[in-house]
């Protein structure tokens, strides 16, 4: 029986592949990379592209993932993938965005902050109304 | 006959409000079903790159990452992860009290606090008070993706890096079970080594490809990603099966209020019938 070696693929959102194989080929940053089964511990960024698990002689799958991490233990290969195509201006622009959302909730004193106000002022209204009605009704 | 219109135009008005509760109660309960999916399917990630940060930490790298050295604290960076729609009960009230008196805590010992919010609530509430909102994000639905609470994210990663922050937590709700729900404080960076795995005992090192430096930030940063997107993910969770206890009990209740004044209704009604009945006797024996 050939040599086989625990792989995982895993991405933030779910689980994509868990099982033994003989053989990993993953896209590493620095080219391609093929991963049997006892080799040296290895880390390692993965561009976007496609990942092959070979199984056996008969049957391997393959995924596309968009950049990720390979881990590679003797007996183990962790591969996780990123689930979105991720490039630094992108982030940067993600991180205008969030500041400009709290600037914006900050200066938006009115409109959907009163709302929230009022909402919170109704539940201390209510739990007092139930207090007051318990009172009373131990009183009666 | 015009006795106790007003009751019955107020059990009326309960019966529909328990029809909204009611309809409240069962959205909830199949969308907790797919929230809690959606949590458990994102725990093997969280879990491999546990794994991975824990090899590492036993490894013997040559590159010290800034995430894993502690710094005196002089100002804390917080995560705070509410949910968009209220009546969830207290959920996000015992979550915010929880806050607060750790912020109060932080403001004794003279530590300044920055503060990210994820969901409308949130964010609401810290509007109202004197922090330093620095960074929000809202209304990401009942199945957020990662990338859309990546700018919250990085932009406490980067004042970390700055050395603006010394600290960085994560206040989210914990799910215990359906009718348990846990507001909890979590420290993300530095990050805190766990225990050690005994296989791995021994001097040696990866092979980093390209180099440590830029597997480590990614490794940490998408630790850090996979952190905080877990308690979004809980969070949401959390938020169903609170509304849903909520909605339960307020059907209940209304239940229980149209039985009382049914009651006070059928006396009412009662009362006039054997009123009437007197009067025409009495009226009968005058004659």
């Amino acid at each position: 029986m050939n040599m086989t070696v625990h792989v995982d693929i895993v991405s933030a959102e779910k689980e994509i592949f868990s099982g033994l194989a003989e053989m990993v080929f993953a896209p590493a940053e620095l080219g391609e990379v093929g991963i049997s089964p006892r080799h040296a511990p290895l880390i390692t960024k993965l561009n976007p592209g496609e990942v092959r698990v070979k199984v056996n002689v008969n049957e391997s799958y393959q995924f596309y993932i968009s950049g990720g991490l390979l881990e590679v233990q003797p007996h183990l290969v962790t591969i996780l993938a990123d689930t979105a195509i991720r490039a630094k201006d992108i982030d940067e622009a993600a991180v205008l965005n969030a500041k400009a959302r709290a600037e914006e909730a900050l200066a938006d004193k009115s409109g959907k902050v009163d709302y929230a106000t009022a909402q919170s002022e109704l539940a201390q209204a209510v739990m007092q109304l139930r207090t007051l009605d318990r009172l009373r009704k131990r009183g009666g | 006959m015009a006795v106790g219109k007003e009751i019955r135009t107020k059990i009326g008005s309960i019966k529909n409000t328990q029809k909204i509760t009611r309809a409240m109660e069962m959205v909830a309960a199949s969308k907790m079903r797919k929230t809690k999916d959606r949590m458990q399917a994102t725990r093997p990630y969280s879990k491999k790159i546990g794994i991975i940060i824990k090899h590492l930490a036993q490894a013997n790298p040559e590159y010290k990452h800034p995430y894993l050295i502690t710094r005196e604290v002089k100002r804390i960076g917080v995560i705070l992860v509410g949910s968009d729609r209220g009546l969830c009960g207290g959920l996000n009230s015992n979550l915010f009290r929880k806050m607060l008196a750790q912020l109060i805590q932080w403001d004794k010992e003279n530590i300044e606090v920055d503060v990210c919010t994820i969901g409308t609530k949130a964010s609401g509430f810290f509007s109202n008070l004197r922090v330093n909102l620095v960074g929000q994000v809202s209304k990401l639905g009942d199945s957020p993706h990662l990338e859309d609470i990546v700018g919250v994210i990085k932009i406490m990663l980067d004042s970390y890096e700055a050395g603006r922050i010394d600290q960085l937590y994560i206040v989210s709700n914990e799910f215990v079970n359906t009718m348990t729900q846990r507001p909890t404080i979590e420290q993300l960076l530095p990050v805190v080594a766990c225990e050690l795995d005994e296989n791995l005992s021994g001097h040696w090192d990866y092979i980093y490809e390209p180099d440590a430096k830029d597997v480590l930030d990614y490794l940490l940063n998408r630790f850090i990603e996979s952190k905080v997107y877990q308690g979004l993910v809980e969070n949401n969770a959390c938020e169903q099966a609170a509304r849903m206890v909520a909605m339960k009990s307020a059907s209940d209740n209304a239940g229980n209020l149209i039985g009382e004044l049914q009651l006070i209704y059928n006396k009412a009604r009662q009362a006039a019938i054997t009123q009437e009945i007197s009067e025409i006797v009495a009226g009968a024996a005058a004659v």
